[in-house]
Parts: structure tokens; sequence; C-alpha cells
């Protein structure tokens, strides 16, 4: 067997025999690449793969030793392009390294791929945003592998990844590791450092783990999890060891199912997955029960108000005065450079989310669209805090389709924007959320379980997804490529 | 017609923390271009804030000092506009919940109290600063991220005057509390004033222009008396008063319009999801509270009430808090109960001394003990006190005592009646014509004789001596 087909436990478990080496995995993963990538079109830099040095480390902390873990666009690696898949960004090295890539390399992880492919600043749910074209979903490469993380997804599913790290704002995570049939974890706001990812909203923005399988994505949240003192919407609460929480045995948990996730705009087919899932958990001792979380309607026009609202300042600062895309034009003043640069540097999506959140924090309608949408948003927190009161986990699914044909959606933003409506009720909550493949549909495209629990309970999250998973196989099935 | 001017003051004060508002970097003024910045300051993709406590805590200070309420929650906002000195194009600063409001500072004009209304007290970063050379734009951000305190007024005060003196107490409040520099020529400290007029009588408010680009109080009260004379010109030519933005030229001495309200920009104020919003305790405002220095005013009160010093004088010798610690210490080891003689050394050369020096009473290096002395030789009319100034600079300049330096330079005054009397003989006859003056009525042409007779000799004459005796000569004659 190919060293990239294993996960990382497996890989781990064989550079302690010395089976392997760190060097014969990047070899491997390489060369994979070099196969497959041309297809999937998962990372944007193919022509010149990059790992940083692959480092000795033999500390009792360097649990990811000699494991290559791939990284968004959108996550700061010192002195290596990072660039949102933006022109706006063309050519950016920051000068710093994320909190995350700083925790990876001290636990003796080599940083991998210039780097997985996405939505332009993580805006859309497919990855055809991206200024570097779209990623090809591995399980038919003429549907999109969902997004934005899309690439770190595909990358995982076809095997050219053994970890990767993505970002979740709506769904960024979840939606693509379902559509490509890995796992995705959001974990809960304030868990996991922000500094260092380049912010998309960061009231709703989290790192998190994209792998093959749950264990894989515990032992990633074991290292990149934790209070840091740079970013101070992180919390200072103790990290457990989420390896432990991996037990076959979800006797007596409570499951809760809400009516709203099941009505119209589903696919049946979907509907009937994530029914046959339920009732699989039910068999293994859980008990299950229909609930309501009657704001869900809101959720989507909430999140697009508030997402948009943050992201047109976040992406203020990209003005061409000390870095990225500057308009080759000669121009007359500073307004027309900052015109010009940012017509010409940002991409078609972009533009219409600062738009829109140019206009939902204008003088006279900021009382009726964002501090409205703040209110309403509490409303979709209060929702959850109720049911956590008398359950353990929320059972979902993560998307209301499977993969989508690549162009299918483009011309309607708001189908686009439909495709998060089961996900983006967690980001607004800041509760986490894991997405885990729980079967096929019949044209064979991967259908993903969404599990969401309260606030800093990724455990409960991880011992529901991993019974799951020791009682089915849908997480091993590998697309053919 | 009878105007009246409504003025409201916007103050800007560099805090003097050692290390920015929300990264770790030097805040020294003067460094090199951009050596002191980080991806924070820098406004990089990624890079967050972290708020500096110290920062908070002094504007907590300061609004206790203030007499405002602190709130109890407090949260800061993004201010969002593009300026190249703004790297994230967006300024974090605090919009609905500041964290201190109405508060109050009591000033005192032309003798009579007046209240000043404070609305808010906010803290915010302050922006770098744009370089123009030539046909380029240069932008130093070392400067960006230093923590700014806003203090803006209630618009109470209605003459140039009572602007002045608000400046004055505020800024001494501020230096009393240690947490500015205040210093308007590095730009720790930055005004700008909203100016309105209305017909004396009348309470609605006239349309206001707000006034920016002054860089000394005085360019503050220059700025505002021009302010009111053109728009006391405009409303009696029948003109009306257009509200906008203007900037102080202090050469040309006037105001010029900057922008228009029809150009005033929409800063899309909405919460920093960066930075969460903050508690501030009971515990800690009051913990705060004990680390309150006695304020100016309540030592200026103290002065008077300790030295009999007059409110003028107290006034003076308590708007530095350094100063006011040295003053204290001269007036403590002087032992005379009258004091006046003590204040007007302070208030007079040795205020000189230290303007000349551009330094502090202090920095002077004259023990208390030692001015009491030079001051004992005055008052024992052993020294004139023209000699005694010339002293004060001789123990500045070389650390010695008084002593050594009147034996040294020979300057025991000249009392003995006898060489006296022959030198005012001499002058009153070489200056017939002052004599005549006098003889004549004009009292004050004895002023030139007793100078004269100062200036023969070395300025080391008894002067009450010498008017004594020219005035027995002359009249005598």
């Amino acid at each position: 067997m190919e060293k990239y087909n294993l996960t990382a436990h497996e890989l781990i478990e064989q550079i302690s025999k010395k089976e392997a080496s760190a060097q014969e995995v990047a070899d491997s993963l390489k060369k994979r690449i070099l196969d497959v990538d041309p297809k999937v079109k998962a990372y944007v830099r193919i022509d010149q793969p990059h790992q940083t040095a692959i480092q000795e480390n033999n500390a009792p902390t360097a649990v990811l030793k000699g494991i290559p873990v791939s990284i968004k666009d959108n996550i700061c690696t010192d002195g290596l392009n990072t660039e949102c898949c933006s022109k706006i960004l063309a050519g950016f090295k920051p000068p710093y390294d994320a909190t995350v890539i700083k925790k990876l390399k001290a636990a003796g992880a080599t940083i991998f791929g210039l780097k997985t492919n996405m939505d332009e600043f993580a805006f859309g749910s497919s990855t055809e945003n991206s200024y570097f074209g779209p990623t090809h979903n591995p399980w038919d490469l003429e549907c999109v592998p969902g997004g934005s993380s899309g690439g770190c997804a595909a990358a995982v599913a076809a095997d050219e990844a053994i970890l990767a790290l993505g970002s979740d704002t709506g769904g960024s995570i979840r939606q693509p590791a379902a559509f490509c049939g890995v796992v995705g974890l959001k974990p809960t706001y304030g868990r996991v450092s922000r500094y260092g990812l380049i912010a998309f909203a960061s009231s709703l923005d989290q790192i998190g783990p994209l792998a093959k399988d749950t264990r894989d994505a515990a032992l990633l949240m074991n290292v990149i999890a934790g209070f840091d003192p740079l970013d101070s919407t992180s919390v200072n609460i103790e990290v457990p060891d989420y390896t432990k929480a991996l037990v076959n045995d979800v006797k007596g948990l409570r499951i809760a199912v809400p009516k709203e996730y099941f009505v119209e705009g589903i696919d049946p087919e979907i509907k009937g997955t994530i029914e046959e899932a339920i009732n699989k958990l039910k068999s293994l001792g859980a008990e299950c029960k229909d609930v309501s979380l009657p704001n869900t309607q809101y959720a989507v026009p909430v999140y697009y108000i508030i997402a948009t609202a943050e992201a047109s300042s976040n992406l203020a600062r990209f003005d061409a005065v000390q870095y990225g895309y500057r308009t080759a034009d000669r121009v007359k003043n500073l307004i027309e450079m900052y015109n010009r640069t940012r017509g010409e540097g940002f991409g078609e999506e972009a533009k219409r989310r600062v738009i829109l959140g140019t206009f939902a924090l204008s003088h006279g309608y900021y009382d009726a669209y964002y501090l409205r949408a703040l209110k309403v948003r509490t409303l979709i927190k209060e929702d959850f805090d109720r049911v956590f009161k008398d359950f353990d986990c929320i059972l979902t699914p993560t998307s209301p389709t499977a993969a989508f044909k690549i162009g299918e959606k483009v011309k309607d933003p708001l189908k686009m924007y439909l495709s998060d409506i089961y996900t983006i009720s967690v980001n607004l909550a800041g509760i986490p959320a894991i997405s885990l493949p729980c079967g096929l549909t019949k044209k064979g495209l991967p259908v993903g379980l969404q599990i969401l629990a309260k606030p800093f309970a990724e455990e409960m999250l991880f011992r529901m997804a991993h019974t799951y998973e020791q009682n089915t196989e849908w997480h091993k099935l590998k697309p053919k490529l | 017609m009878n105007y009246e001017a409504v003025i409201g003051l916007e103050v800007h004060v560099h805090l003097k923390t050692k290390t920015k508002a929300f990264c770790g970097c030097s805040t020294e003024f003067g460094k090199e271009p951009n050596t002191q910045t980080c991806p924070v300051c820098l406004g990089f993709p990624g890079s967050l804030p972290v708020l500096n406590k110290l920062a908070l805590d002094y504007a907590i200070k300061t609004g206790i000092a203030l007499n405002c309420q602190v709130s109890e929650f407090t949260k800061f906002d993004r201010k969002n506009y593009f300026y190249p000195d703004l790297p994230k194009n967006y300024q974090i600063s605090q919009y609905d919940l500041p964290i201190c409001n109405d508060g109050f500072l009591d000033i005192e004009v032309e003798g009579q109290p007046k209240r000043i209304n404070i609305k808010r007290v906010h803290l915010e970063e302050d922006a770098g600063k744009l370089i123009h050379k030539e046909n380029k734009s240069l932008v130093d951000f070392n400067r960006c991220g230093i923590p700014l305190l806003e203090i803006v007024s209630e618009p109470d005060m209605n003459s140039p005057q009572e602007a002045y003196e608000y400046l004055t107490l505020l800024k001494s409040t501020l230096e009393y509390l240690e947490i500015s520099d205040c210093d308007m020529e590095k730009g720790s400290l930055r005004c700008d004033a909203n100016i309105s007029i209305r017909e004396k009588g009348v309470t609605v408010l006239g349309t206001k222009t707000e006034l920016k680009n002054m860089n000394s109080f005085k360019g503050v009260k220059d700025a505002l008396e021009f302010e009111i004379q053109r728009q006391v010109k405009m409303l009696e030519n029948g003109e009306k008063i257009i509200q906008d933005t203007r900037l102080w030229n202090a050469q040309k001495q006037e105001t010029f319009s900057m922008r228009s309200k029809e150009e005033a920009k929409d800063y899309r104020y909405f919460p920093e999801p960066d930075l969460p919003p903050f508690i501030i305790s009971k515990e800690k405002e009051a913990q705060l509270k004990k680390s309150i220095p006695e304020l100016p005013r309540e030592k200026s009160a103290r002065f008077m009430r300790d030295y009999g010093l007059s409110n003028y004088d107290a006034k003076i010798l308590t708007y530095s808090k350094i100063d006011a610690l040295y003053a204290e210490e001269c007036l403590k080891a002087y032992a005379n109960k009258e004091k006046k003689l003590m204040a007007n050394w302070l208030i007079g050369p040795l205020f000189s001394e230290a303007n000349n020096r551009g330094c502090n009473l202090s920095e002077l290096k004259i023990a208390p003990d030692n001015l009491v002395k030079l001051i004992g030789f005055v008052e024992r009319e052993e020294i004139s006190n023209l000699s005694a100034k010339t002293v004060l600079t001789e123990m500045i300049n070389s650390g010695n005592l008084a002593q050594s330096i009147i034996q040294e330079k020979n300057l025991i005054q000249i009392s003995d009646s006898g060489s006296l009397e022959a030198i005012a003989d001499e002058i009153i006859g070489a200056n017939p014509k002052s004599a005549q003056d006098y003889q004549q009525g004009k009292a004050n042409a004895i002023m030139f004789l007793v100078g004269q007779v100062m200036k023969k000799s070395g300025g080391k004459a008894n002067p009450k001596i010498v008017q004594e005796i020219l005035k027995r000569r002359l009249e005598n004659a």
C-alpha cells in the first residue's frame, strides 16, 4: 500500500516503528499530487510543490512527527505565499506564521503544499470563486468539491493530503467535507486561535481540521486547539486529549433532530440517507427525539448581513499601499489608485459582499440591518441553548444536496448561499459541529452527516462520530481517479 | 448686535504607555521611520489586536480625575475610512459605549468659577504619519497604534479665554496623573474646536464650524477669536454660516474651509469583533481611584490655605506637578510665616531661569535650603535684589552656594552712607536735567538717578538707601 493512502494515525505508527520516514511520506504524497492533481486541482501552486524542511523533532510533544499537513491559502505561513486565492494578494508572503502553523511545526508536522485552493477570501460554497480556477470533486470531476475549503476537502479525499487545515465561517469546512466524503470539524468559536487566519468575518471564523477519519481529526485538534494570548477571542479553557473521546459507545446519549432541517429544499435522497444514519445510531443505543429550532429560517439572511458587514471592513486593508496587487495603470490620485486596484484585484463575489456589507453598515441602515441581525443572532443562539439543556447533540444533514455541477449555481448567488443553509446557524451560535461521511447518492456522490454540540463539547462530537464510524464503512470508501 | 460664542473642545492625548494600544511595539518618539512596527500595527492580514491593559487603566484614571461615570461595560468599535496612514483602513475606536462619560472640570475665568461639562472620554489608536517628498508620499507607521485618549467637552465655553483656561487645567490634570506628556509640539496633545455664535440671550444653537490644525493653546485661542469675528461678520452681512471643517493657518492668522458637511464621511461604526467587550469592576475602579494624586485645583486650594498664598500665586505654582512639588519644599524650608517673598522668587527668577533652560524647577538643582539662604541675604539687605538674581544664575551654572559666590564676587551691598553719598553727588552733578525734573515735581525722575547710582556701584549699592540719600540731597538743595 502506498503511504499516501494511509491515515495520519497509521503513518504515525509506521514512523514510530521506523517502517516509514517523513521523507518517504512526503515523496509518496508528492508523487500522488503529480499524478492526480492536474485533474483535481486541489492545490494552487502545483508547479512549485513546497514543503518545509522536515525537522528531526523527537520531543515527546512532536505528536505529528513527519506528518504532512496541507494548508488553506488563507492561513499565514512565514515566507510562503498566502493569497486567499485572490489577485489582490498576488505574491503576498506573510512575515509570520499563524499560531496554528507554529503549533504544527512544534508538533513536528511538515507544512505541505503551496497551498490548497479556496473561494476567494472564503467567499463561496463551491471553490469556483478562486482566482486560480475551480477545484474538481474527486468523486465526479464535473462536480464542485464544495467550499470554501474545497481544496482541502478534495486533497484529503483524493489522497493528495494526509491532513488539512481549513477555515469555516458559515460551513466552509463541513460542506466541502460532506461533498468530498471526508471528516471536517468546525471547532467552538474561541477554541482555536485565529491569529494568522486572514479574516473573512471575524466573529464567525474558525480554523479546523479536515481528515480521512475521526481519529485523524482528533489528533490534529489536539495540536491546534488552545488559548492564544495573541487572539483576544480565544478562550482560556484547558484542552482535553480528544483521542480519549474516541470510544465506540453512544448508549443513552440523547440526540435531537430538528424538524426545520428536513423540510422544503432538501433532496429526498439526502433526507433518506440521514434518516438511515439516525436509525443506525438508535440501534447503537442512542435516544433520538424530534425538536424545533424555530429561528432557523432567519439564519441565512442574518448570516449574510453580519458576515458581509465584517468582511467589508476586513477587506478594506487591501489598498495596495503596503503589499499585494497594485494596478499597473498610471493613476492621477489616491482615490484612483484605490479604485483601480480594488476594481481589478477583487473577484465578482468579493465585490458583491463588500458592497452588501458596506450598505448594511451605512448611516441610516445600520439599525434596520446590522443591529437587527445581531438581535436575531442571539435568538438563534438561544434556540440551541434551549435544546442543549435536554440533549447531548443535534443531528442534521450537512448540506441539502450532494455536490452540484461546476457552473450550475455560479449565475445565481442566492441559490449558492442556500447550499450553506444547514451549516450557517452553527457559526452564528459559535458552537462546534462535525461532518462525516454517511452514504453515497445513486450517482455515487458522498453525503455528509452533521453533528452539533454545545460550546466546548468537541469530545461529544468525536464520541458520536467515532461510534458511527466504527459501525459503518463509509469513511473507507475512496473515489476512483 | 451682541453675540455670544458657544465652544466645545475635542482633545486627543497620547498615553504614556511603553507599548502601543494593541501590540507590543514601543511608543518611543522620534525613532527612524517604520522601525517600531509589527504585523499588528501594520494591519497585516491575519494579525489581531490585543488591548494594552495599562492604556485602559489610564483611561479610567482620567475619567475619575475628570469626575466622570466609569462604564461597567465598555467595548471597541471600528471606524471605517480609507487613508494611507491607516493601514487597516479602519481605526479601532469607541462609538456608543466609551470608557467614561458625563464628567466635568471646574475652571476659573477672571476669578469666577465655571463648570465645563465633559461628554465622554474614550480610547482609540493613533494613525501613522504621511511624509510628502517632491512628488512622492511616504508613510511612517511608528505612531500607528499609539494609544490615544479622546476627551470631548460639552459646548459649555463662551469665550476663547474660557477655552484657554479649560485646556490649561485639562493639560495640568493629565500631567498630574502622569498618563501623558501632553506635548503639543510632539503631537502628544491635539485639540479640535467646535464653534458657533448666537445672539446673547437666545438658547437655540447657531450653525457650528469645526476648527483643526491648531498647534498651541495660543493657536486655539487665536483661531477661535478669528472664527468668532468671521461668523459675526457673516451674520451681520445677512449671510448664512455653512457647517464645515476649517483649518487654522497660524501664519496668516485665519481659518479656511477644508470640507463641507455634505462631504462628511460615513464611518460605518460597528462593534470590533476582534476584541470582546470589557467589564470594569467597581473594585477595579476603586483601586484606580486610590492611585489618583492630589489634583491641581486641590493643591492650589491647599497652598492658599497652608501657605497663605494668593489665588493667583497658588495657581501658577501648582500648574505643573513637578514644579509644585519643588515649590512646596521651598515654601516649607522658608521659615518666615509670610511666604509671599518665597512665592515671588519662585514665580519670578526661578521660573524665568527654568524657562530659559527649557527645564522644570527641580532640574535647576537648587536645594530649597540654599534658595532660602540666598533669599536671606536679600532680606538682611546684605545684597541687592539685582545681585541676588545674578547669584542665582551663578548658583545654577556652577552649583556653588550663595555665600561663596557673594564673597567671591564681592557683592555685599554698600549700605555705608558715606561712600554712597559721594556717588550720589557725582550722579546729580552729571544729570542736572533729571535733578531739576524731580525738584519740579516729577517724582519718577528719581528712579533714573537711582539706576545711575546702582550702575556706578556695580549693582552693589543698596537701592533703598540710595533713594533716601538722593531725596535728601535734592530736597535740601
